[in-house]
């Protein structure tokens, strides 16, 4: 492992936009381990969470960012509740990731992929269209034999419909997603 | 009038941010004001030395020290401008550094604030008047709140030194805490060993009165003079007959009271003694469990008292008790295990805490010093600590690390391989804090010589597995999480405030922090004193602490009251109201108002109803001041005239140019 420069490594900017994007202030962080005592993730995880938190004091944006472990994140929350700190660390590990992949660094493409494949369904109809979806995810990811063996059970039992059922406010679904991405659309 | 002003520096506490010598120089120009001059550490011997020779000099009349607070500083310059001859009333002090210096940064501003604040201070010195302070005797007869080890400590120090004690204990038994451990650390020498001689010379001293079971009921009065009323709360046993014989303890078929002092780990009688060193060492009914309370039948303890002691029908008594001080030496209560769901804590028997642990090693504990699982009775050797349960955690508004907790927990893994050698203890901790004399030895002894595993992490949930408890948790340092199958776990639980410390406070008019903790009247320098004149602190009570501290404190606070009560006679504040006869109409209103009852009403020659202050009881807390419709009740040395005369001085500019404007 390379030896970490505390002092000249410290990417003072990078730590001032976790905390702006976050609202979290890193450094009530005291190093006690409940976070990643409860991660149910761990045993995915590169790096365990309070290591990421500690980085994060650290200011060694390269580490982090090209940490596994931020797409493994479930986002379960047991982190932020567990905390004696009230520090919301999964909102950090959120922000971390979208930090990520504003900097091209997706060290695990197919949760990109997928969260992507969801996002965009969401869009289109108001809600989940997981046929859609999963064809979305397939053509990007090219595992085309993923969960294959699941196909014939869960349509049989009716929960995958061939064609999607758009809410009805879906246009407004859709506003909100301009308005969250900025990209001028109405 | 001639006034003098001093300005100080205190070194760049003020001058840093304050023109002291620009302040001075303005001084010179306010009213009546024949000398100014700026001081760098007008508190120091020379300092002081600069003030009175001034004052000699220049013949002044008064002085104003701008510097500091005047709670650290007025009692010496008071003396000081006492020593150059004036009346120690002839003084004023501005606060330019708590108020002033140390608040903002802008040179300029501070400057001319400071120059304001030196304004007020000398309008209000032009209305002082020379006062003198009256003597009252003082009742040499203390009382101390709480019978731990920090109150025992106390009362014995306060006896031996020819003081008259009255204890206080709200439960059956004195002895606290540390009656309940089984050893102390870093000695492991046996606690009710060195506590139980302590207990007894309490009970043996001819000046302590010890009244157990009881609560301060209220407290009226004033330093050297407190009358209070002790609630004894029925006990439905008459302590003169009962012998602590035990016989009704053995007889009663109430077998399911809830027993305070084994912590719950197990049952007791409806009628009992805590422990066999009990002192006093008499029985109590608890009537939540006592047949002849639920059903209104058994009688079976008075049918077996050989003394006849039994009182189904006591009702709570008063007693009421003149004192001249009061010790306050109330501990502290354990955080409550319950609120950490993933802990398992009152869900699962063989989660339990620190101190039912301590029971369960103690060889007058339910299980006679065996270290036995709650669920099962069977003999653990596994076992897990966890620390940190209820300090250092700001989610559950216990952010302060409670200190003890550290050692106690050292203390238990070495026990439970002394009990169980063959046995393995596992700690996980956040940091451990050690820093007393020998204590950081003796956590590495746990480690070295009795192989406890330290884990430096924490511990996300316990949950039952078979017949053991699986306990999830972080090595941080390894980066990795880790699993024990435990036996029994351990709750290292913080201390915090004394159910009811709030309360008593309000009674004692003293005054506690956010967690209920009784504020000292100075954290470095006055740990044992409170803001009320009288009233004094030991132990847990101020903050949490481990047994040589507490005792420290106890010895602390007795030597304080030792000190206050080394003379026959105390000097009142001056400082209190005065009526005028001439405008008083006697309408009693401010009698009514008074909260200490230092105003009566008295008759003039002429027969006319008057009102009449008792110097020595009047606090000046200046109620009667603004009750009284005639203005004819005056505060001495804050009179409405100089109070006018403060905000003249600050606002009077500020409105001339708002006219003008």
């Amino acid at each position: 492992m390379d030896v970490l420069k505390l002092d000249s490594g410290y990417d003072a900017a990078f730590v001032e936009a976790v905390m702006n994007e976050s609202g979290q202030d890193p450094f009530a962080c005291y190093q006690c381990g409940n976070c990643t005592a409860g991660c149910p993730y761990t045993f995915v995880y590169d790096l365990p969470v309070h290591q990421i938190m500690r980085l994060l004091q650290a200011g060694h944006k390269g580490r982090i960012l090209q940490s596994h472990s931020l797409w493994l994140c479930a986002t379960c929350e047991s982190c932020t509740t567990r905390c004696p700190n009230n520090i919301d660390v999964a909102r950090i590990m959120d922000v971390l990731r979208h930090m990520a992949g504003r900097e091209g660094m997706i060290t695990e493409k197919q949760v990109k992929q997928f969260n992507d494949s969801f996002l965009d369904s969401v869009k289109k109809h108001g809600r989940v269209f997981e046929f859609g979806t999963l064809v979305k995810y397939i053509a990007r990811s090219g595992r085309f034999w993923s969960d294959a063996d699941l196909g014939p059970k869960v349509m049989r039992k009716g929960k995958i419909a061939p064609r999607p059922h758009d809410i009805k406010g879906k246009d407004e679904v859709a506003r909100i997603f301009h308005s969250v991405l900025g990209d001028g659309k109405k | 009038m001639k006034i003098g002003v001093f300005v100080c520096h205190c070194g760049s506490n003020i001058a840093g941010t304050v023109d002291v010598a620009g302040v001075a120089q303005a001084a010179k120009n306010f009213p009546e004001v024949a000398f100014a001059t700026d001081l760098l550490y007008s508190c120091s011997e020379p300092g002081q030395e600069a003030i009175v020779q001034a004052v000699q000099e220049h013949d002044l009349d008064g002085v104003v020290v701008a510097a500091c607070t005047p709670r650290m500083h007025e009692p010496t310059f008071r003396r000081a401008v006492e020593r150059a001859g004036l009346n120690r009333y002839m003084f004023e002090m501005a606060n330019i550094r708590e108020h002033c210096s140390w608040v903002g940064k802008d040179k300029d501003a501070n400057t001319r604030k400071a120059s304001d604040l030196v304004l007020q201070a000398v309008e209000k010195l032009r209305f002082d008047r020379p006062l003198q302070a009256k003597s009252f005797d003082i009742n040499k007869r203390v009382l101390v709140v709480g019978g731990g080890v920090a109150g025992i400590q106390a009362a014995l120090d306060c006896a031996d030194g020819g003081l008259e004690v009255v204890l206080l204990e709200k439960t059956s038994t004195i002895g606290g805490k540390m009656a309940k451990l089984d050893k102390t650390f870093p000695t492991v020498d046996c606690s009710s060993c060195i506590l139980g001689p302590k207990m007894v010379d309490v009970s043996m001293h001819p000046n302590i009165t010890l009244y157990a079971y009881a609560e301060l009921e209220s407290v009226e009065g004033y330093v050297g003079n407190f009358e209070v009323s002790v609630k004894k709360k029925a006990t439905y046993v008459d302590w003169d007959k009962c012998t602590g014989c035990g016989l009704c303890m053995e007889k009663c078929p109430s077998k399911k009271a809830y027993d305070a002092f084994n912590e719950g780990i197990a049952p007791t009688r409806a009628i009992n003694i805590p422990f066999p060193q009990a002192i006093p060492k008499r029985a109590v009914i608890d009537p939540t469990y006592c047949r002849q309370f639920i059903k209104g039948k058994c009688g079976v303890c008075a049918k077996v008292c050989p003394t006849e002691a039994i009182d189904y029908e006591m009702q709570d008594s008063f007693v009421q008790e003149k004192v001249g001080a009061v010790i306050t030496a109330t501990g502290y209560d354990l955080f409550d295990y319950r609120k950490y769901g993933e802990y398992g804590g009152g869900r699962y028997p063989d989660v339990i805490t620190s101190m039912q642990y301590e029971r369960l090693l103690n060889a007058s504990g339910p299980t006679g010093g065996h270290i036995q699982r709650p669920s099962d009775g069977r003999e653990p050797k596994k076992v897990v600590f966890i620390q940190c349960v209820g300090s250092r955690d700001k989610s559950v508004d216990r952010p302060y690390c409670s200190g003890f907790c550290c050692m106690y927990t050292a203390k238990q893994t070495i026990l439970t391989k002394d009990h169980i050698p063959d046995s393995q203890s596992y700690v996980f901790y956040m940091d451990i804090r050690a820093p007393g004399k020998m204590y950081d030895e003796f956590t590495r002894r746990a480690m070295e010589e009795y192989g406890a595993q330290y884990i430096r992490g924490r511990v996300s949930q316990v949950y039952p597995y078979k017949d053991s408890l699986i306990v999830r948790g972080v090595d941080t340092l390894l980066g990795s999480q880790v699993e024990i199958e435990a036996d029994l776990v351990v709750l290292a639980v913080g201390a915090e405030a004394s159910r009811g410390a709030s309360e008593l406070a309000e009674k004692l008019r003293i005054s506690y922090d956010a967690y209920g903790f009784y504020m000292e009247s100075h954290p470095k320098l006055r740990p044992v004193e409170t803001n009320t004149a009288g009233v004094y602190l030991a132990g847990a009570c101020q903050g949490s602490k481990d047994i040589p501290a507490s005792v420290g404190q106890g010895s602390a606070a007795a030597a304080k009251v030792l000190a206050l009560f080394s003379k026959d006679q105390l000097e009142s504040d001056p400082q209190v109201a005065l009526v005028s006869q001439a405008r008083c109409v006697g309408c009693g209103k401010c009698v009514q108002t008074c909260p200490f009852g230092a105003i009566q009403l008295a008759e003039d020659r002429a027969g006319n109803p008057k009102a009449e202050v008792i110097e020595t009881v009047c606090q000046g807390c200046g109620l009667c001041t603004v009750t009284c419709p005639q203005s004819a009740i005056q505060l001495q040395h804050f009179t409405d005239n100089q109070i006018l005369a403060e905000v003249n001085a600050l606002c009077q500019q500020a409105m001339e140019e708002s006219f003008e404007s």
